[in-house]
């Protein structure tokens, strides 16, 4: 499903990815793990086309077209989709409006008709169970005076909603407590399918006891120094990063 | 401030050759304003209030009183919502009877022509006309009480609610003068407990140099509640100047929404006097400009009894060359304590060469009070572009989402819907040309 072939990527002028080569199938949960700096999160927002991620060199196949040369929306819209680490508030934008807004656009893209406001409300209650979304998060705008918790389950409410076939989780982790990570543990594992592909990325492993990856990488300085199975983050878990990094230097978020 | 004499002389055989016949009071009014104008002549940019409004492409304009025009030229095609409520039509500053729509008026509402009001209500009349809006140092209004001849008079009994709102549209038509001006007079006096909705509108063509010099008193009685609404939408050639000068008595709740979307340059002033324990207003404003436009928005909310709150809520939207000015003063008097205000500018650029200049100006004589004030200008925000676009948004949709949201703050406050939706509609439209050119670029 995704391909990616030596990839480099400058943030502001420096580097921060030197030459990724990663690739994932339909069906499997990929984690991607590494120190503080090591690039993991400019490897989540360069595949979602964020503009201050500059590619320099290198592919990304995603089922076998060329992913960089799609907008940001496009590959929204072909199915790609990351659930940000720190999500944007967006003031006067009524949250349901919005979400029907994207979903329209991507039913748009691929031909099938716009569900009306009925047949979205129904979705809606459909999916919003699973995350525990009550109607006053809908009502709101979006993100707007969300705790830290409410916007990481609106992401993965975006996710079970737009239903798409690579998903990457940037430190979706980030800011949970227990019981909150097992409420987007549960929705990410809910999702999984064998059609579907998932990305996490994050720093720690206690995501990782939720949703369990079937590979797990090390990034650090930029590069891949490690790929295993789930016990890789364990081990990393005990032992921590260091004996990975073998003087490779940290380069910045 | 010294003015070139050539060009204030045409305004000054303007003036002198002001409308006569009326009753000695108003006459004498209108003499006094004469002799103030000539003595002030125009505002100019070393003048505090119009450091950033260079005027002078309305003094040399030489504009000369308009004539009339036949009702048939009052365009009222261009006005979305001309057709709500009961309206009282004015082309060129004269009463057009055939446009009005007064039949069906609540017994206690006097909707006329300030010309026949005058002698027809000369008690209100002249016990109100002219009592908020001082032209000691204010060369417009002292220019528009020297010539208005007509206007829009309304009077509202105490006690009344009215269901339906009241337009006063003034529209702009070609008369064979070259250079036509209005000076637009409205006197509305709501009387205690009366609840009405108010909605003073300024249209013109689009091809044709005209100017509108107006001045609005509106008195709100005792436990009055009044909305009221201005919609600038002057054609793409012509000029506004106006000030609305509003006496809020005791526990009276005055609203404005003031809507600036067209004009070369359009200077509004809103000016409320809080005259009263408890009254409370709430002023709400949006803009749009875009090309060399010009769009001036002063206000100054005068606190001058105790426990009385305002709110303030300015929104502008630049695009092409456009400048914009938001001046918002806030004025507490030693007796005003308990004072709540609260005042927020915003602007977003659309382009790179749009500008604003913003300024609050707090004036405070009392010691316990809250007020509070926050201006904040930008471009559109990359991030929030962005996070609308990786869910599958185009960037177009995108932006429109964001335009739409900051504008709809301000347009959700209107309380009639076919305003409302009218207002959506002709600032939408606007909009999409503006960013069509945009895009263009």
């Amino acid at each position: 499903m995704l391909d990616i072939k030596s990839l480099q990527v400058k943030v502001e002028g420096k580097q921060i990815l030197k030459g990724i080569d990663l690739r994932v199938n339909a069906g499997e949960v990929h984690a991607i793990m590494g120190p503080n700096g090591s690039g993991k999160s400019t490897l989540a927002r360069a595949l979602s086309g964020h503009p201050e991620y500059e590619v320099t060199g290198g592919e990304v196949l995603f089922e076998g077209q060329d992913l960089l040369e799609m907008d940001p929306d496009t590959r929204a819209r072909e199915g790609v989709f990351m659930a940000f680490q720190y999500p944007v508030e967006i003031a006067g934008v009524n949250n349901a409006y919005f979400l029907k807004a994207a979903l329209n656009a991507k039913r748009k893209h691929h031909g099938q008709p716009e569900l009306d406001a009925m047949e979205f409300m129904q979705l809606i209650k459909e999916k919003s169970k699973l995350l525990d979304i009550d109607q006053s998060m809908l009502s709101r705008a979006v993100n707007e005076g969300f705790s830290g918790g409410e916007k990481k389950r609106n992401e993965i409410f975006q996710m079970a909603l737009l239903e798409p076939k690579l998903a990457i989780l940037d430190e979706t982790d980030s800011g949970l407590d227990i019981d909150a990570l097992k409420l987007v543990a549960n929705g990410v594992n809910a999702m999984r399918s064998p059609t579907r592909a998932i990305i996490v990325v994050t720093h720690y492993q206690r995501l990782l006891d939720y949703i369990v990856p079937d590979h797990v990488h090390v990034l650090s300085g930029g590069r891949m120094v490690k790929s295993g199975g789930k016990e890789l983050a364990l081990e990393l878990e005990r032992r921590g990063y260091g004996w990975l990094e073998n003087g490779v230097t940290a380069v910045g978020a | 401030m010294p003015q070139l004499a050539e060009r204030i002389r045409p305004w000054l055989t303007a003036v002198d050759e002001r409308p006569q016949g009326a009753p000695r009071w108003l006459q004498d009014l209108r003499d006094r304003a004469a002799s103030r104008f000539g003595a002030l002549g125009f505002p100019t940019v070393r003048d505090e209030d119009w450091r950033f409004t260079n005027i002078s492409p309305i003094v040399a304009g030489e504009f000369r009183p308009a004539g009339p025009a036949p009702a048939a030229a009052g365009d009222l095609a261009s006005i979305p919502h001309a057709g709500v409520g009961h309206r009282i039509v004015l082309v060129n500053g004269r009463f057009a009877p055939e446009l009005s729509r007064l039949g069906s008026l609540p017994r206690g509402v006097r909707v006329a022509s300030l010309a026949s009001a005058v002698t027809e209500q000369a008690d209100v009349v002249q016990r109100y006309f002219g009592q908020l809006a001082d032209f000691g140092s204010r060369s417009f209004a002292a220019l528009n009480s020297a010539l208005a001849s007509d206007g829009a008079f309304v009077h509202i009994a105490d006690g009344l609610i009215l269901e339906e709102a009241l337009q006063i549209i003034f529209v702009a038509a070609p008369s064979g003068d070259a250079r036509p001006m209005t000076s637009a007079r409205v006197l509305v006096v709501a009387g205690e407990r009366v609840q009405a909705r108010i909605v003073e509108t300024y249209a013109g063509p689009a091809d044709m140099a005209y100017f509108t010099n107006a001045v609005t008193e509106i008195f709100a009685g005792e436990n009055a509640v009044v909305d009221h609404y201005k919609v600038q939408q002057e054609g793409a050639r012509g000029f506004h100047v106006a000030s609305m000068h509003v006496h809020a008595a005791r526990a009276a709740s005055f609203t404005s929404h003031s809507f600036s979307l067209g004009a070369r340059i359009a200077r509004n002033d809103a000016i409320v006097l809080l005259d009263g324990e408890g009254a409370e207003c709430t002023l709400n404003g949006l803009y749009l400009a875009d090309g060399e436009r010009l769009v001036d928005n002063h206000t100054m909310i005068d606190h001058a009894r105790p426990h009385c709150p305002s709110h303030e809520i300015y929104k502008g939207i630049l695009g092409g060359s456009a400048r914009a000015v938001f001046n918002g003063k806030i004025v507490v008097r030693p007796d005003a304590q308990k004072t709540d205000a609260k005042q927020t500018n915003r602007a977003l650029l659309l382009s790179d060469n749009a500008s604003i200049n913003t300024k609050p100006q707090l004036e405070i004589f009392a010691d316990d009070v809250k007020c509070t004030h926050g201006a904040a200008i930008g471009q559109l925000d990359d991030d929030a572009i962005f996070y609308l676009r990786s869910r599958g948004l185009p960037y177009f949709e995108a932006r429109d989402m964001l335009i739409r949201a900051f504008a709809g703050d301000i347009l959700d406050r209107v309380k009639i819907p076919e305003l409302r939706a009218g207002l959506e509609q002709e600032l939408y439209s606007q909009l999409a040309k503006d960013l069509e050119e945009i895009d263009r670029q």
